[in-house]
Formats: structure tokens, C-alpha cells, sequence
């Protein structure tokens, strides 16, 4: 479903990705893992199309994403860094502006914003504006905004970020339950998260693939079998001598 | 196909926007008394003893000048400080109609405000014999000259994250747009420079072409003059943009 080929992304003369290539098929579920400023942000930016890359291509289910973007952004479900929303409208009209922005109409938007709705327990808060909710709350209506129209593709920016440790799991389940039908690609800095919901992990350092494996070979690697020891391995030397 | 459609779910939140926050009425009491003082105080509407409308259109670019922007400022700096530019623009929509839908809702609102001034109309009517005719074209030339403001305001907005900045650059803008054809400085421009120079600079002004539909006349000229800056500005608002994507 997903493809990325040769992904470069250069700021200036600063190489924030380089040369990332990996394909994710239905039925799995990625974890993208690594550093702060690693490039795992900008890495999922370019896959949903916010930002051209320098160089490589995107796939997305067939669509290439540089050449012919509406079908790719179609079959995308998005939740970027934050969870950012429109500060002054309900979740209820949020959802909806999204639902109808992704070509839902009359009966079939109603559903899908209630059923959206359900999923990620916002009852409570749905005719509250946005800027009056918690983080835990915002950040699952931006959760619910990228599920609103049942993606076969969906891209999670730190989606566990500011939840609290109920709440976590509940997304992390979600994660994984909707990640039997759906090609998902989340980031995280949580390394159980990984281990709890992802069929496969990539370690990003530096703009860099460093590691790519199911998290069982990936911590095999270890002679504790701990996934933190494997992760510390690979990016440590990097970030230190970063400085 | 359904560009349309992104553009009217755009277009609706936008105009939503607008009134569930006090804003919006915050800015038609400001807006209707700004006209009403510069109309009857300003203007002398009464003292002039004519049955026409000259001292409520003639102050439109100068009180446009502030009011404008002060709508506009927000249109994509906002998305921006918020973050929500980048769910929008990964949505299945372009950028183009982004940029039309926010466009178009606020220039909705503003010819929104501008309606409401319709008890000037009544009041003229009332007590005299206006040329209606004129007044109409009043009225269009007045919607064309703040859609081409705000189109300037888009750009700005586009530019930066913070409102403030965005406001005084397309005031700065705006005022440039005044400036090259209001009288005092064309008076000026003309001790230095030749009557072509002159003519050329004022040709970039609104008060030039926003004076012919004062008059009742709509010149295609005019039309197109205005046609073109909104043209223009929203075109660069597409390239700022892409600019910024493309870090």
C-alpha cells in the first residue's frame, strides 16, 4: 500500500532524510521509531504530501504521490504532530468539515462522524469547541479526524502523545485491531508501544534507516532481549557525536 | 468535478468561523459606525443637499485600508500558528482551492457587512431623488476594491505566522495601491516627473479605477484592473505557500 523509494530531504545544505526506502503492505502495522529530530516527522510529512521531497518517490496504494496527489491523499488518514485543530469550532463540526472534505455525503458523513466518534470515546465532548478541551481530548479528536473516513492507509504522528497511561492503551489496541485491515506507519518515542502494536519497526537516526525488523529480531539482537539496549546501541554514538 | 464541493465545505467552515467567535460582530458594529461617521460627519452627507451617495462611497478605500486586513490578517497565518495548514493541504483538496474557499469566504463576509449598509440607500431615497444607477455602481466598485484588498491580505497572511505583521504588511500594500493615484501625491510626482510617469503610477492605484464606478460608469478597464490585482495576489499567495512547503 505504502512505498517510498530513495526518500531524500534536504533544509539547506542539511540532509534531514536521506535516502529512506521501505514498503508497507495491508496488514501491518510500522513503527517508526528514533531520536528527536531524527527525521521521522518530515519523513511521514512527505508521505501524506505536505511537503515535496528533494528527491525519491512515493506510493501510494498505486498512486504515485508527487505526480497525481487527490487519489493518494484519498486513501490517507493523517494525524500530524499535535494533534492540530481548528481552536474554534465543536469536535462534532471539526470531524465533519473532515468527513466532508474527504467526500462523504448526507447519511454516509452522519455515520461516519458518529461511528468516529465512538471509536475514540469523544460522546462526552462532541459539542464542545476545541480550544476548550484537554490535551487527552484534542489530541483523540485528531485521532478521530484521521479515522473519520475508514483509510486503507494511516499515518500517525506520535498518536499515543499526551494521553494518559488508560487512555494509551486503549489507542494502542485501536492501533493494533485496525492494523489487520489497514497499512499503518506510526512514530513514537515509546519503546512498549512498539512492542505492544507494531508487526514491523523502523529505526530512523539522523535521517538514516539504522534498523528494520519485527520487533522480536530487532531485540534478539540484545543479549538481554531488550528492545531500549538496541535502540541505544544504534542512535547513541550518532547523537553524541552530534555534538 | 468536486473542486467545487471542496471549495463550498471550505468556504462553509471558514464563514463559521467567523460567527461563532464575537469577531464577526465585533467588526459589522465597527464597520457600520466607521460608515456611518465618515458618511454624515465626515462626508457632510446632510450639508452637501444632494441626493446622491458620494460621501459614503468616497471614503471606502481609506476606511477598507484598515478594516480589510484586520478580516484578512488571519486567513493563513492562523492555519499556520495552529497547524491546521497541514491537515488541510493533506486532505484530498489542492492548494488552489484552499486558497479560493478562504478567499471567497471572507469576501462574503465583507460584502455581507457592506449590505447591511443598506439604510444609507433607504435614507437617500427617502429624502431625495438619487440616480440609483450610480449608487449600484458605487456598491459594485466597492466590493471589487475590498476583494482586492483582501486578496492582498492573503498574501501577506501567507508570509507569516504572526497576525500583527501580517496586518501592517498588507496595510503597507493597500496604502501603496492608494497613494500612486490619490490627488496630493500625483500632484507631487508630476513636479518631478512626466505626465506618462505619472500617468503609469497612477494606473496602479484603486483610487483611478474605483473613481469611474463613484461616477456610475463601469469600465471594463476598471474591472479588469481589479480582476487582476485579486488575480495576482492569490497567485502569489499559491506560490508563498508552495515556497514554504518546500522548505
Amino acid at each position: 500500500m505504502i512505498r517510498v523509494e530513495n526518500l531524500v530531504k534536504a533544509f539547506g545544505a542539511k540532509l534531514a532524510v536521506n535516502d529512506v526506502s521501505f514498503t508497507v503492505e495491508r496488514g501491518e502495522v510500522l513503527g517508526f521509531l528514533g531520536p528527536n529530530g531524527a527525521g521521522k516527522s518530515t519523513t511521514m510529512r512527505m508521505i501524506t504530501g505536505f511537503i515535496p521531497p528533494t528527491s525519491g518517490r512515493i506510493t501510494i496504494g498505486g498512486h504515485d504521490m508527487l505526480e497525481d496527489p487527490l487519489p493518494a491523499k484519498r486513501l490517507i488518514g493523517y494525524l500530524p504532530e499535535n494533534a492540530p485543530g481548528y481552536a474554534d469550532m465543536t469536535v462534532y463540526g471539526f470531524l465533519n468539515f473532515a468527513a466532508e472534505l474527504r467526500g462523504l455525503q448526507g447519511d454516509a458523513r452522519k455515520r461516519a462522524v458518529g461511528r468516529a466518534i465512538e471509536l475514540c470515546f469523544l460522546q462526552n465532548v462532541a459539542h464542545q469547541t476545541i480550544d476548550t478541551l484537554s490535551k487527552g481530548y484534542k489530541h483523540r479528536t485528531g485521532l478521530a479526524q484521521s479515522l473519520v473516513h475508514d483509510p486503507d492507509v494511516l499515518i500517525m504522528d506520535e498518536p499515543t502523545d499526551g494521553l494518559d497511561p488508560n487512555q494509551k492503551h486503549e489507542v494502542r489496541g485501536l492501533i493494533k485491531h485496525m492494523g489487520e485491515k489497514k497499512a499503518i506507519i506510526f512514530s513514537t518515542h515509546i519503546l512498549e508501544e512498539v512492542e505492544a502494536a507494531c508487526s514491523r519497526v523502523i529505526i530512523i537516526d539522523r535521517g538514516r534507516i539504522v534498523a528494520n525488523g519485527t520487533p522480536q529480531e530487532l531485540k534478539a539482537r540484545s543479549p538481554e532481549g531488550r528492545l531500549e539496549d538496541v535502540f541505544r546501541a544504534i542512535t547513541l554514538p550518532d547523537t553524541v557525536k552530534g555534538h | 468535478m468536486n473542486s467545487w464541493a471542496n471549495i463550498k465545505a471550505i468556504v462553509k467552515r471558514e464563514l463559521g468561523g467567523y460567527f461563532t467567535s464575537p469577531i464577526a460582530y465585533v467588526f459589522l458594529v465597527i464597520y457600520l459606525l466607521l460608515t456611518g461617521f465618515f458618511t454624515f460627519t465626515v462626508g457632510s452627507f446632510f450639508e452637501r443637499g444632494e441626493a446622491s451617495l458620494v460621501s459614503f462611497f468616497t471614503w471606502h478605500p481609506w476606511l477598507y485600508l484598515f478594516l480589510v486586513p484586520a478580516v484578512g490578517m488571519r486567513l493563513w497565518s492562523e492555519e499556520r500558528r495552529l497547524g491546521t495548514m497541514e491537515l488541510l493541504l493533506t486532505m484530498p483538496v489542492t492548494t488552489w482551492q484552499a486558497i479560493i474557499g478562504k478567499f471567497l469566504a471572507s469576501w462574503l463576509f465583507l460584502a455581507l457587512a457592506l449590505a447591511l449598509t443598506f439604510p444609507v440607500v433607504v435614507t437617500v431615497n427617502w429624502l431625495g431623488d438619487p440616480d440609483n444607477g450610480v449608487i449600484v455602481g458605487g456598491y459594485v466598485g466597492s466590493i471589487l476594491l475590498a476583494g482586492a484588498y483582501l486578496a492582498v491580505s492573503s498574501m501577506t497572511s501567507a508570509m507569516t505566522r504572526n497576525q500583527v505583521i501580517s496586518f501592517i504588511l498588507s496595510v503597507l500594500i493597500c496604502l501603496f495601491l492608494i497613494l500612486a493615484g490619490y490627488e496630493p501625491v500625483t500632484g507631487l510626482l508630476s513636479r518631478v516627473a512626466g505626465p506618462r510617469v505619472v500617468e503609469v503610477v497612477a494606473a496602479f492605484s484603486v483610487m483611478t479605477h474605483f473613481e469611474g464606478f463613484q461616477r456610475g460608469v463601469l469600465d471594463t478597464r476598471d474591472i479588469v484592473f481589479f480582476a487582476s490585482v485579486m488575480g495576482f495576489a492569490l497567485f502569489t499567495t499559491g506560490v508563498v505557500i508552495r515556497n514554504q512547503r518546500a522548505g
